[in-house]
């Protein structure tokens, strides 16, 4: 080394944490970090889908037009069963804060099943634009409208079984502070799915529908 | 070259395409000499190294030490041996494209066919970007970032080993693309229309995309986990502007990937709904538009080289730094200089398109973007200047390179204003002038810096420097090799000679791809020179021992450990009170502790990582050749493992504070030995 000899005793304690305790452990987990970070990434394959549709949203190769084929009261009752869906998880939270364990699961469940009729219902939906010709492979608009509501979709679905995953969890090792951390991470998760879908339903649902 | 596999024959059930999809004995190239000898020599290599692998009953070891370690120093050695492999693989391509060049001219036609032609500068491209430069950059990154802000792992290990495998399963596919089935023959990026299912039928394009989704997703979760790691693990004392500037730039680098990588996730997705499903995102009809494509992957593209060059100029930072023997000049302007490009970067993309008809302001919006961008840049050439004026530079290896990159980057720099200007453009579109100008600020700048970054850290990696002599004909090889490969390419696509040609009629031009060509022999030397740096230096390891962990006389917290560091990386996490901290230190009479160790807190190794990637790696090859069966067991298995793992609460343990001093005592004797 270059240095030269110190021309005085020094202590470590200038240089190091010697006494970790002492510093307390000041850095809390870094998951929630990390993952809100994901789900801004998340966000963006979301704006990729967005963009693609605007750029698509009136290429409809002579097939079916929004008006043709969008259900908006149906569309309508599955945008309220999401939004209550995403109330029933805050429930699940503030028991959670409380320390209790089965009101925890209840909400978690109830909003399962809320997820789990609002898949139910978009499959109905896409179903019947199918049976009526409206596929995917219809026209460059179809093709963006069935990605856009997929993905989102498909992200309910991976949710869902988030859900299961943590209440199998929860039954095994109750409120355990790694599982609370999860049940937060699983909350941003599924609050950040509902600012979707207002994009979604405005865009490709309300301004289709007026178009 | 391999048209047996039209999807038609998937249309007609059998129970050969039930199980094998349309793979079939047509699928490999039996009557590709080329291709045959290049895969026995493959398979012969691979058997030894299995086979040597088991002699020496090395399993056991490679699985606990290697594959399953979640420790981010191997991690990054790992990223940087797949790094080296893959430039091989990128480079012989290279010696082909530009062997095929010199000859097919006139009435030569070559040893290629066009087929085979087009899949080499494909691979070429996507090699060389995508699994040797991410690769090399990442592992250089997850190697020295957490060293230098004092932590003792990244936020996210796991993840971190998981990022590493998947990018392995991803290079892993485009390799078997060349014994089983094709390759694209659609370019770097997989262009559309080329790439649509009509116009490309076979499994090239698909390999393309499995590859890159799956290596992609790789890069974006470590991408995600770097930012985290720099965000919340530094060490007491380093606030932001405390931090060293190969930290700014790793942050402000794997930022900008976790904004762009989504972007080539979305329309990587896209095309395989085209191809697979039939929709009509990228098609000709049915309301396809096909520069929709362009648009979203040079959304990805264009950031992407800042990607790869902001860690690279913050290599350069820390060489000139400690090699001049001063602090850096101009360290706050160097911060924002950063910052500025990343912001920039984002917004120039469509100067790849300039040509796509989008109208004068537009054009003139990214023109000058693109321009701007060439002011912070200067600003750091002038600062790594300022830093060299008046300091006591030691000329070793690093340094040259850092002088080497100066020269070079920045005539790359000016011919990319060049290509800024709208009109200019309009006539070197496409053209080999085009190329050149991004080989140029590629090897000029990312590759220089990264071979620079290597030769700088590898003492601290294995704890002995590389072979000096063997070092300097690797760089001298790579210098004058890049301006004898590319000046002439430089000037026939100034006279107009267009990009991805195979033949040319005109022989008047053969002198010059004949120049070329020596030029790529003489890289050769440079690659065969900085590995056989590597053999000498591990033949050398003696007289080349580095046991005071400080072989540069280093200004940052890496060189305050030991070299090769220990797992836990410090005994006590340092506290930083100036910038440049290790430096500060030494000035300061730095002692490191001699007793009072504690226990050191450390995530658990598990193999978790490299098995959902090996299944990935699966799901991808059976997607690509349509084994339907193959691919919904090991969509399955992938759920099972990955949520099986989350039932493992049993992540981290301690390492005793007994094992701790015992491994700072043996430090010291090493020390006391060589003094």
């Amino acid at each position: 080394m270059a240095t030269t000899a110190p021309t005085e005793a020094t202590d470590p304690a200038d240089f190091y944490v010697v006494d970790p305790d002492a510093h307390g452990h000041a850095h809390d987990s870094p998951t929630l970090l990390g993952f809100w970070i994901y789900l801004m990434s998340d966000a963006l394959i979301f704006a990729t889908l967005f963009a693609t549709f605007g750029v698509l949203s009136s290429s409809y190769a002579g097939g079916p037009t929004p008006r043709e084929i969008i259900d908006l009261p149906l569309v309508a009752i599955n945008t309220a069963i999401l939004l209550i869906s995403s109330i029933t998880y805050g429930f699940a939270m503030l028991a959670m804060g409380r320390g209790k364990l089965r009101a925890t699961q209840a909400w978690l469940l109830v909003t399962g099943l809320l997820g789990a009729a609002f898949v139910s219902l978009e499959i109905y939906e896409f179903s019947h634009m199918i049976a009526e010709g409206a596929t995917p492979q219809r026209s460059g608009y179809l093709s963006a409208l069935f990605t856009l509501v997929g993905t989102h979709g498909l992200h309910v679905t991976f949710g869902i079984i988030w859900i299961v995953v943590m209440l199998v969890q929860l039954n095994q090792r109750g409120l355990h502070i790694e599982n609370q951390r999860r049940l937060l991470c699983l909350s941003m998760f599924w609050h950040f799915l509902d600012v979707v879908w207002i994009g979604v339903f405005t865009f490709v649902y309300l301004l289709g529908y007026i178009q | 070259m391999f048209s047996a596999t039209e999807p038609a024959s998937v249309s007609e059930p059998s129970t050969t395409s039930a199980i094998f999809g349309r793979l079939s004995w047509d699928s490999i190239p039996f009557h590709e000499p080329i291709l045959l000898g290049t895969f026995i020599v493959v398979a012969v290599l691979g058997i030894g190294i299995l086979a040597a692998v088991t002699k020496y009953r090395l399993w056991g070891w490679l699985w606990r030490e290697w594959l399953t370690s979640v420790d981010h120093k191997k991690i990054g050695i790992m990223y940087l041996i797949l790094g080296i492999v893959m430039l091989l693989r990128g480079f012989a391509d290279a010696l082909m494209m530009r062997a095929q060049q010199a000859i097919a001219v006139g009435g030569e036609q070559g040893y290629l066919d066009a087929h085979h032609y087009d899949q080499i500068f494909s691979a070429h491209g996507t090699i060389m970007i995508f699994f040797v430069a991410i690769p090399l950059v990442v592992g250089i990154t997850n190697y020295v970032m957490p060293l230098q802000i004092g932590a003792r792992d990244v936020a996210f290990p796991f993840l971190n080993s998981l990022s590493l495998w998947l990018t392995v399963a991803g290079a892993g596919l485009v390799m078997i693309s060349l014994f089983v089935g094709e390759f694209t023959t659609a370019g770097w990026l997989n262009y559309v229309p080329v790439a649509n299912i009509e116009n490309s039928p076979g499994t090239g394009p698909d390999y393309y995309l499995w590859a890159l989704q799956i290596a992609g997703l790789g890069t974006t979760l470590s991408a995600i986990n770097m930012v985290t790691t720099v965000i919340k693990m530094r060490a007491p004392g380093m606030t932001m502007m405390k931090m060293p500037v190969f930290t700014w730039t790793a942050l402000c680098s794997n930022v900008l990937a976790v904004a762009i990588f989504p972007a080539l996730t979305g329309a990587f997705a896209l095309l395989m709904l085209d191809r697979y499903v039939g929709t009509n995102f990228f098609t000709n009809d049915l309301g396809g538009n096909a520069m929709m494509y362009w648009n979203l992957v040079w959304i990805w593209g264009h950031p992407e080289v800042y990607v790869l060059i902001l860690p690279v100029f913050g290599i350069y930072s820390e060489i000139t730094s400690t090699f001049s023997g001063k602090r850096l000049f101009g360290y706050s302007s160097m911060v924002y200089a950063t910052v500025v490009i990343t912001i920039l970067s984002y917004l120039v993309w469509l100067h790849h398109f300039f040509t796509m008809g989008s109208g004068a302001s537009v054009n003139s919006f990214f023109g000058i973007a693109t321009m701007v961008i060439a002011i912070p840049t200067g600003a750091k050439i002038f600062n790594w200047l300022f830093t060299m004026y008046r300091g006591s530079i030691r000329f070793e290896l690093p340094m040259m390179w850092v002088v080497a990159f100066m020269l070079t980057f920045t005539v790359g720099g000016m011919t990319g204003v060049l290509l800024a200007v709208p009109p200019a453009d309009f006539v070197l579109h496409n053209s080999l002038f085009l190329v050149a100008h991004f080989h140029n600020v590629i090897i000029g700048g990312v590759v220089f810096g990264l071979f620079a970054g290597m030769i700088y850290w590898f003492p601290k990696a294995f704890g002995f420097k590389l072979d000096p002599w063997w070092g300097k004909v690797g760089f001298w090889g790579w210098v004058i090799g890049y301006w004898v490969a590319w000046t002439p390419i430089y000037i026939v696509g100034l006279m107009g000679t267009t990009r991805r040609v195979r033949h040319f009629d005109d022989p008047s031009m053969q002198i010059w791809f004949v120049i070329a060509a020596i030029g790529a022999l003489i890289i050769l030397i440079g690659i065969l020179g900085f590995i056989m740096s590597i053999v000498m230096g591990i033949v050398k390891r003696k007289e080349l021992a580095d046991t005071t962990g400080d072989p540069w006389d280093g200004r940052t917290l890496e060189w305050a450990t030991a070299s090769p560091p220990p797992s836990y990386n410090f005994a006590f996490t340092p506290v930083v009170q100036d910038l440049d901290a290790w430096y500060d230190m030494k000035k300061r009479g730095h002692q490191r502790p001699t007793g009072g160790y504690r226990p050191i807190h450390m995530p658990r190794n598990t193999g978790t990582g490299v098995i959902l990637a090996g299944i990935a790696g699966v799901l991808g090859f059976a997607m690509i050749w349509y084994i339907w069966w193959l691919a919904a067991v090991s969509a399955v298995a992938l759920f099972v493992v990955a949520i099986g793992h989350t039932f493992n609460y049993n992540r981290d343990f301690y390492i005793d504070a007994a094992d701790v001093e015992r491994d700072e005592r043996e430090r010291d004797r090493l020390a006391a030995a060589e003094a």
